[in-house]
C-alpha cells in the first residue's frame, strides 16, 4: 500500500513540473484552444446564419477536419511549429471550432420567428439584434457545445506526450512506462478525468447563472440540435 | 396608403393596388381570410416589408423619408404569441424601446411599471420571466411593450388569436378601454370578423390576392356588404349581429305584468297576462310565475321560473335585448336599471317591431346621405 501511494505525487524530474504544475499546464493546453475555437466560431456561425448557403459547405469542411486524426495533424504541424505547445493546441482549437459552429448556428436559429420579428419591429438593427437577442437566447446551446468541446479537449491534450512531452498530465503515462511506475499512469488518468468533470460542472453552473430565464424543466436538458451530439472521442487515439 | 402593391420575389402578389385612408386616433381593422395579405400590408407600414409599388404616407409625409429605425420606434408592434424576449424580465421587456431611445434605467423601469398597471398586470410579475406567465398575460406584456415609448401609432397583427375565447374577450375589452384613454391610431389585423366588428371604427375587408373588398364602418358592413364575398365572410347571422349597433333605449317597456312579492290577489289577477314577473322589496327580479300558480301573500321565490339575464336599456343593444327575450322561458325580456331594479318587461314581438322600425330609419338615413 505504502509503496504504491508513496510515488503517487512524486513526479519524475525530467517532466520539469510538479503535479500541480502539470495540472496548470494541462488546463492551459486544453482550455486556450476551446477559447480560441469559441472566438472563431462566433463570427463564423453568424456568417452561416446570415448567408444560409454558407452553412452546408462550412459544415462539410469542419466535419472533414474533425475526421483528421490528431496524430496526422501533429505530424503536419511539427514542420511549422516544432515540438511546442502550439502544435498540440492548434488541432484542439480546430476540433473545438468544429463542435461549436453547429452548436451556435443551431442555437441562434432556434430563436422563435416572432421574437425576431418583434425585435425588428422595435427598431433593432442587425448587429444589436444579434448581440442582444439572438446570442443571449443561444447561450444554452453554446454552453452545451462548450461542454463537449472542453471535455474532448482535456482528454486530447494527453496526446501531446507523443510529440516531445507536450502532453502535460499525459506525459505521466510515458513516464509510467519509462520508469515502470504504474501509479503515475493511474495519477494521469484519474487527474484528467477529475479535471474534465470539474470543468463540466463549472460550465453547467455557468449556464444556470447565465440563464435564469429558462424554465426549470428545460434547464437540466437544454433543447439541443442533433449535431451537437457528436461522438466524443474520449479514448480514441486519433 | 396609395395604390400599394407588394409582389414577393417568388412572384406572389400579396397585396394588390391597395388604397386606404387610415383615420387618426381610432382603430382600423384589416380583416380577411388567411393568406390575403393582411400581415404584408401591416408590415409595409413599418417597412418590415418594402412595397413594390405605391406610396405610404404618414401625416402626409412619405414613410421612406425617415430612417427606418426611427420610424419603427415611433410605432408599437404587437404580434400573435407576443414575441417577448424570453431572456429578459417582464419590466425589461416593456422597457426595451425606451432604453433604446436613451432613457435612463430608472425612468424606463418606472414607465414600465406604469404600463403594467395600465394593461392590467400585477406589479408582482415585474421580475418574472416570460415563461412564467400565461398566454393572456404575455399578450398584455406585448401590448405594454408596444406602448412603452408612447408611439402615436400601434400596429397589431392577430395579437389575440392564440389565447382562449374568455381571455380574448378580456383583452379586447382592455384594448378598447386603453384606446378610450390614449386615443392612438391603431391598425389591427385579424381573421376573425367578430373581433373586427367589435373593435373596428373602420373595417377593411380583404380578399385573397391582396385586394380590398370593402372599407366601411362595421354597421355599414353588416347592413350593406359590397358583394357576395363580403356577405359570405360576414357569416349567416349578420342580420342578428347588426342589431349590436341599434340601441335598446327606445324599446317600449311595460310594467303591467310586474308584481311585488307581497302582491294582493287583485294585483295578480288584474294584468290578465300569461306570466307575471315577481320582484323583491328592492324591485329586483325574482322570477316568472303563471297567475294561476301564484297565491297572494304566499309567493315562493324558489318555485318561480328563472327570469334569465336582464338587459339594461341605455347600455345594451337591441341584440342583447333580443337575446334576453329568446332565452327567457316566457319570451319576455326583463329590463333593469344600472342598479339591477326592474324598469319593465318587453316581449319578443315588441322587440321585433323595434328592429323593423330601426332598419327602416336606417334606410331612410342612407337615402338622405346618398341623395
Ligand atoms: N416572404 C414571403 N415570400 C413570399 N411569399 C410570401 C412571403 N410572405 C408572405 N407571402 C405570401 O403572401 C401572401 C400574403 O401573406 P400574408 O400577408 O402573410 O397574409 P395574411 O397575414 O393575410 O395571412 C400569402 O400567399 C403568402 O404565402
Ligand atoms: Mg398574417
Amino acid at each position: 500500500m505504502n509503496g504504491f501511494l508513496d510515488g503517487f505525487f512524486d513526479i519524475p524530474s525530467d517532466l520539469q513540473h510538479s503535479w500541480l504544475g502539470l495540472i496548470g499546464l494541462h488546463l492551459r493546453e486544453a482550455l486556450l484552444p476551446v477559447l480560441a475555437g469559441l472566438l472563431l466560431a462566433l463570427p463564423l456561425a453568424q456568417l452561416c446564419v446570415r448567408f444560409r448557403w454558407l452553412y452546408p459547405p462550412v459544415l462539410g469542411a469542419t466535419t472533414i477536419l474533425y475526421a483528421v486524426p490528431s496524430l496526422a495533424f501533429f505530424v503536419v504541424l511539427i514542420d511549422y511549429t516544432g515540438q511546442t505547445e502550439l502544435t498540440v493546441m492548434i488541432p484542439l482549437a480546430v476540433y473545438s471550432l468544429v463542435v461549436l459552429v453547429p452548436a451556435i448556428v443551431d442555437g441562434v436559429r432556434s430563436v422563435p420567428q416572432e421574437t425576431l420579428a418583434a425585435a425588428t419591429a422595435m427598431g433593432f438593427g442587425p448587429v444589436r439584434r444579434y448581440l442582444q437577442v439572438q446570442l443571449p437566447i443561444a447561450v444554452p446551446a453554446i454552453l452545451a457545445g462548450l461542454r463537449v468541446a472542453t471535455a474532448s479537449s482535456i482528454s486530447l491534450v494527453s496526446l501531446g506526450a507523443l510529440i516531445g512531452n507536450q502532453g502535460a498530465l499525459g506525459n505521466l503515462l510515458a513516464a509510467a512506462q519509462k520508469y515502470d511506475r504504474p501509479e503515475l499512469a493511474v495519477n494521469s488518468v484519474v487527474t484528467t478525468a477529475v479535471l474534465a468533470i470539474l470543468c463540466d460542472a463549472l460550465l453547467v453552473l455557468l449556464r444556470v447563472v447565465l440563464t435564469p430565464w429558462m424554465p426549470n424543466g428545460a434547464r437540466s436538458r437544454p433543447k439541443t440540435g442533433g449535431r451537437r451530439q457528436r461522438p466524443v472521442p474520449q479514448d480514441v487515439i486519433r | 396608403m396609395e395604390s400599394v402593391t407588394k409582389r414577393y420575389p417568388d412572384g406572389t402578389v400579396a397585396v394588390d393596388r391597395l388604397s386606404l385612408e387610415i383615420p387618426d386616433g381610432s382603430i382600423t381593422v384589416l380583416v380577411g381570410p388567411s393568406g390575403c395579405g393582411k400581415t404584408t400590408t401591416l408590415r409595409m407600414i413599418n417597412r418590415m416589408v418594402e412595397p413594390t409599388e405605391g406610396t405610404i404616407l404618414l401625416d402626409g409625409e412619405d414613410i421612406q423619408r425617415q430612417p427606418v429605425t426611427t420610424l419603427r420606434r415611433s410605432m408599437g408592434y404587437v404580434i400573435q404569441n407576443a414575441g417577448l424576449f424570453q431572456h429578459r424580465t417582464i419590466v425589461d421587456n416593456i422597457a426595451t424601446v425606451p432604453r433604446m431611445l436613451g432613457w435612463g434605467k430608472q425612468k424606463a423601469r418606472a414607465r414600465a411599471a406604469e404600463l403594467m398597471e395600465r394593461v392590467g398586470l400585477d406589479a408582482a410579475l415585474a421580475k418574472r420571466y416570460p415563461y412564467q406567465l400565461s398566454g393572456g398575460q404575455q399578450q398584455r406584456v406585448g401590448v405594454a411593450r408596444a406602448l412603452a415609448a408612447d408611439p402615436p401609432v400601434l400596429l397589431m397583427d392577430e395579437p389575440f388569436s392564440a389565447v382562449d375565447p374568455v381571455v380574448r374577450k378580456g383583452l379586447q375589452d382592455e384594448l378598447l378601454r386603453i384606446q378610450d384613454e390614449l386615443g392612438k391610431t391603431i391598425v389591427f389585423v385579424t381573421h376573425d370578423i367578430d373581433e373586427a366588428i367589435k373593435l373596428g371604427t373602420m373595417v377593411a375587408v380583404m380578399r385573397t390576392g391582396g385586394r380590398l373588398a370593402q372599407y366601411a364602418p362595421p354597421a355599414e358592413l353588416l347592413s350593406d356588404p359590397a358583394d357576395a364575398f363580403v356577405e359570405d365572410f360576414l357569416g349567416a347571422d349578420r342580420g342578428i349581429r347588426r342589431l349590436s349597433f341599434f340601441p335598446s333605449a327606445r324599446l317600449e317597456l311595460t310594467t303591467g305584468p310586474v308584481i311585488p312579492l307581497d302582491a294582493t290577489a287583485e294585483q295578480i289577477a288584474a294584468p290578465g297576462a300569461d306570466h307575471l314577473l315577481v320582484t323583491d322589496a328592492d324591485g329586483r327580479p325574482l322570477g316568472w310565475g303563471a297567475p294561476g300558480d301564484l297565491t297572494a301573500g304566499d309567493i315562493r321565490p324558489a318555485e318561480l321560473l328563472p327570469h334569465g339575464r336582464p338587459f339594461v336599456p341605455g347600455t345594451d343593444s337591441l341584440r342583447a335585448a333580443l337575446d334576453c327575450a329568446v332565452l327567457s322561458p316566457t319570451g319576455w325580456a326583463v329590463a333593469v336599471d344600472a342598479g339591477g331594479r326592474v324598469t319593465g318587461v318587453v316581449s319578443q314581438q315588441t322587440i321585433g317591431e323595434a328592429i323593423r322600425s330601426a332598419h327602416a330609419a336606417d334606410r331612410a338615413d342612407e337615402a338622405k346621405v346618398s341623395s
